[in-house]
């Protein structure tokens, strides 16, 4: 079989079923020999959560707007839609980055970690999703996501952090019911520093 | 209190597992079949005149499926907003949506539509409205008048002279039209021995919640669906019905997340209705997801203050006199109130001999305004403190001797009427404040350390916090489950959770046998109180306590009537009813529930009180006949005003060189009554401590006076505080001594938790800076460099929208 009808039969048939579909945007070939000169491909592969994932993505998409709307992993929120909050964050190959400031197609061959991604299989919450709980760290939870996955980066790197570190790690994410104390004392407890 | 099983208890919400796994869902994560896309085209003009519309560009447009505007929904009459409107009165009203198969597409035919608008005179400050022959921000008039007259618009002046003199930080002797008072001020001025009189500005600010607010709106017949954002639950469904034209039975609100709204979602704000008017016209779902941009336009603010104020103070402290002045910034819709509600904190917090408010409330073409947390108590705290101050200095009386002096304690009467309050414990707060910041000590360190110098500040917050009237529903099913029916709003505060422990307590039953309904009409939610106001502790408490008392009473005359005797022979525990003198004669809960399905009437809820709110009546009728159902409305006592209090001690270091400065320790101390739960509790200390911590430096509207555009409109633009901005750890505690119109004692807390932080800062940059008072927020650091380096500040007196 010739692959790249195959392929090409492939890609309709997902594009016929797929929820991206009902976006109705204008479908560029997929085709890297068909493809107007400057165009992406639209149908890629990324691995979100230990999963490879097939998505019809747009040439200017945001991650944030391919995890949420996409794949329907709405964890991951969408404050300011410009870099400025952090509700976004997620974890590119264990770095914290604005998933609403990372186009999609930059992440094709990196590991996406979202907040949907770090219960166990056995429905374990994370250390970090357990201190949460245990210091009612959230309040109105909008935020919570990205302060997650900004303390699930941190401990990755130094998984002992002082409270001032964490207080830089995390600064880059905005909490409006201020709840940034109950934050820090949830990092701390998961770090083991706090009991 | 030790012998509560679940009051003053820590427990885990039902709600938090889903935000720290990411499944918990706000409006916007949902999504049903066929549903579509709207976005708003908003006006780029502070106030003009749409006098044409052009859609031809996005007639066919591929994905496009619709177009609202003014004339699709109902027209409201000046200054009430609109949903959709042809004569926008600020930068961002709303004046058409489409609708389209996906955002981009209703983006790019938002992008296509050409508005003409007629451009009509705009303001921005005020007083730059008062001045005679200055612009108005409605056609109908720059002031909003409230009163049991009636209410009204009317335009109000003032002379040069009388903006000059008001500029000049005398008393204002222009027109107001809101005025209060008691007792003889004159006579308590001329007992003082000092006197402070000083003006003052409070700039507004944007709520800013986080979660841009979104609304999505299906029909089935006949009721609108409402996946929205919402502070309030059932509170929210009167506005919400009249919003879209329907009767209360017709709507379903589901909001069991909100992603904050600090005072700007509770009750229907017009937004929340305009995917319930799409939905109608096209016949499919709508979803209206709006932007950062426009949720600093829409999602509200702060009323600005532009006052003057002289207190009188006799020698030991003690507050003779207080006379208020404010000119309120009620932005284009008349919204706010905040005034008279900061003259009556000044009455209750530092309890005047006497005392008069007058208040004039002045429209501008800025955002819509709203009550935001502690909404005229909160500004008003962050101008008294380094007044308290001042006046401390001048008798040369210590700056927590002066608090005390003035505390407001549970014999003091307030507000105009001189009503009195339910409990309040000030001085035991300052008390518990000061052994815990080590006041005495800390007042005596070294200050100055190279260019940096250490300033204190005590500061006093208070809202009222409670009220009554609303019901409570609970139901036991015959598997033994306890169901607590919970209509307040989930904002983030927990309440609606920890405020049916009441119940629970009153149940005695285990908390793991206890569900909470919440969060979604369907759920059978009784008539609740809002979500706002620092009400729901007091309130909820009382309506789940009733409800539960209700229970009881059921479950001991049906023990009786199935077992024998009467129903006082029977008592409960262990989720057990039984004999008092043979405890063996008993039943389960459960068997109780099943028991009451065999009865009927009250017993299973076929009857119920006629006193209760017709939300509650229909909550009765779904669930009735599935178990033993609990309900009431709180009939409870209640007199006088319910006070939630709180104050709080703070040591910053200032940098006389830049302006900055940290904030080395911060302790709050709340008056809440019995503490419910003491994590939440925290949570709102410190929250409230943030807030405060934004209000005093961070925070503030900025327009260009010239073309009437907010130059802010982002977060950081805004000045939300982030981590960096506050200490890395903050102290908290409480006094939780219980109040007696509650059974179990609790009052609100979550407003003066914010009043008490902004107080102490704003006496602290005063300490720090030897007795100088800026008496206005926020302090920005270039006017502490401005101050301290000599030069005048970059504003005439009294001005807004400073940078």
């Amino acid at each position: 079989m010739n692959p790249r009808l195959s392929r090409r039969r492939f890609i309709k048939a997902v594009i016929a079923s797929s929820v991206a579909a009902a976006t109705n945007a204008k479908f560029q070939s997929a085709s890297a020999a068909e493809r107007p000169k400057g165009a992406v491909e639209r149908l890629i592969s990324i691995n979100v959560n230990g999963r490879t994932r097939r998505v019809d993505v747009m040439p200017q998409e945001t991650l944030a707007y391919t995890l949420r709307y996409k794949l329907g992993l709405t964890g991951t929120k969408i404050g300011c839609n410009r870099g400025e909050c952090g509700a976004c964050t997620v974890l590119i190959d264990d770095v914290t980055n604005y998933s609403c400031s990372t186009l999609t197609h930059s992440v094709r061959s990196r590991k996406v970690l979202t907040v949907e991604g770090l219960q166990a299989a056995n429905g374990a919450l994370h250390p970090v999703q357990r201190a949460f709980v245990d210091e009612l760290s959230p309040q109105c939870g909008f935020c919570t996501p990205g302060q997650v996955m900004s303390a699930v980066g941190l401990l990755k790197e130094n998984p002992n952090p002082t409270r001032e570190e964490v207080r830089q790690a995390l600064a880059g994410n905005l909490c409006r019911c201020g709840a940034y104390d109950h934050y820090l004392d949830g990092v701390m407890r998961a770090a083991g520093q706090r009991s | 209190m030790s012998d509560y099983k679940h009051i003053g208890k820590d427990f885990v919400p039902p709600d938090i597992i889903g935000k720290v796994t990411g499944k918990a869902k706000y409006a916007e994560d949902f999504r049903v079949d066929g549903m579509v896309f709207a976005r708003l085209y908003t006006s780029p003009m502070a106030h003009g005149r749409v006098t044409h519309i052009d859609t031809s560009a996005v007639d066919g447009m591929e994905g496009v499926i619709d177009i609202l505007t003014a004339d699709d929904v109902p027209a409201t009459e000046a200054p009430s907003a609109a949903i959709l409107t042809n004569t926008p009165v600020y930068v961002g009203d709303p004046i058409l949506a489409v609708a389209a198969e996906d955002e981009k597409t209703a983006e790019d035919a938002i992008a296509k539509i050409r508005i003409d608008i007629e451009p009509l005179s705009f303001v921005t400050d005020p007083l730059d409205s008062l001045v005679n022959g200055g612009p108005d921000a409605r056609e109908e008039g720059n002031v909003f008048v409230r009163s049991r007259e009636g209410s009204g618009l009317r335009t109000v002046k003032w002379t040069d002279e009388q903006i000059a003199e008001f500029r000049a930080g005398r008393e204002p002797t222009g027109e107001f039209v809101n005025e209060w008072s008691y007792g003889d001020v004159d006579k308590g001025f001329a007992d003082a021995k000092v006197i402070i009189e000083e003006p003052f500005v409070t700039t507004g600010y944007a709520h800013m919640s986080m979660e841009p607010r979104t609304a999505m709106a299906y029909w089935r017949n006949g009721t609108c669906y409402v996946h929205g954002s919402a502070q309030s639950q059932s509170f929210f469904i009167p506005s919400l019905a009249s919003l879209l034209g329907v009767k209360q039975e017709n709507v379903v609100l589901v909001s069991e997340n909100t992603g904050g709204g600090f005072g700007s979602k509770i009750s229907a704000y017009p937004i929340s209705g305009l995917p319930g008017y799409f939905s109608k016209k096209i016949g499919r779902p709508v979803q209206l997801r709006i932007t950062r941009e426009q949720e600093y336009y829409i999602g509200s603010a702060r009323v600005g203050f532009q006052g003057w104020i002289k207190m009188g103070f006799a020698a030991d402290g003690r507050v003779t006199a207080a006379d208020v002045f404010i000119v309120e910034d009620i932005g284009p819709n008349a919204t706010g109130g905040d005034g008279s509600s900061a003259g009556g904190a000044v009455s209750l917090l530092f309890d005047p001999e006497s005392m008069r408010f007058r208040g004039l409330p002045v429209l501008t073409n800025t955002t819509p305004r709203g009550a935001q947390r502690g909404p005229g108590q909160n500004q008003i705290a962050a101008v008294m403190a380094p007044l308290m101050d001042k006046a401390a200095r001048a008798l040369k009386i210590d700056l927590l001797e002066i608090r005390m002096v003035n505390a407001v304690n549970s014999n003091t009467t307030v507000y105009a009427d001189q009503e009195p309050v339910t409990s309040a414990y000030m001085k035991e707060a300052l008390e518990k404040g000061a052994a815990m910041f080590d006041w005495e000590n800390r007042a005596n360190q070294p200050r100055r350390r190279g260019s940096k110098v250490r300033g204190l500040g005590i500061g006093q917050g208070y809202h009222s916090a409670g009220t009554n009237g609303f019901d409570g529903l609970l139901r036991i099913t015959p598997d033994g489950t306890i169901h607590l029916h919970s209509g307040v709003g989930n904002l983030g505060t927990y309440s609606y959770a920890s405020t049916t422990r009441a119940a629970a307590e009153v149940l005695k039953c285990d908390w793991d046998d206890c569900v909470i309904h919440y969060g979604n009409t369907e759920e059978n939610l009784p008539w609740s109180s809002y979500q706002a106001g620092s009400v729901s502790t007091f309130t909820q408490t009382r309506s789940n306590y009733v409800a539960a008392m209700d229970a009881v009473d059921k479950m001991k005359q049906i023990a009786a009537e199935t077992l024998g005797g009467g129903p006082d022979d029977y008592d409960i525990d262990g989720q057990r009813v039984f004999h008092v003198n043979n405890p063996a004669q008993a039943l389960t809960y459960a068997a109780i529930a099943a028991r009451a399905i065999q009865l009927g009437g009250a017993y299973s809820g076929q009857s119920y009180p006629e006193d209760i709110h017709e939300v509650t009546q229909r909550s009765v009728q779904n669930i009735a006949g599935t178990g033993l159902v609990g309900v009431a409305k709180d009939n409870l006592r209640r007199e006088g005003v319910i006070p939630g209090l709180a104050c709080a001690f703070v040591e910053i270091e200032l940098d006389l060189e830049t302006g900055k400065y940290d904030i080395l320790d911060y302790v709050g101390i709340a008056d809440c009554g019995t503490v419910m739960h003491p994590q939440g509790l925290s949570q709102q200390m410190k929250g409230g401590a943030v807030w405060g911590m934004g209000m005093a430096a961070l925070e503030r509207h900025v327009y260009d006076p010239q073309n009437g555009l907010p130059a802010n409109v982002g977060y950081h633009q805004c000045g939300v505080p982030t981590y960096l901005d506050v200490p890395p750890q903050m102290r908290t505690g409480a006094v939780d001594l219980p109040d007696p119109q509650n059974p179990v004692g609790a009052r609100g807390i979550g407003e003066p938790a914010m009043g008490c932080s902004v107080a102490a800062l704003t006496a602290a940059i005063t300490d720090a800076l030897d007795g100088h008072t800026f008496n206005r927020t926020p302090i920005s650091r270039d006017m502490i460099v401005n101050y301290v380096a000599g030069r005048e500040q970059s504003f005439k007196p009294l001005q807004t929208n400073n940078f």
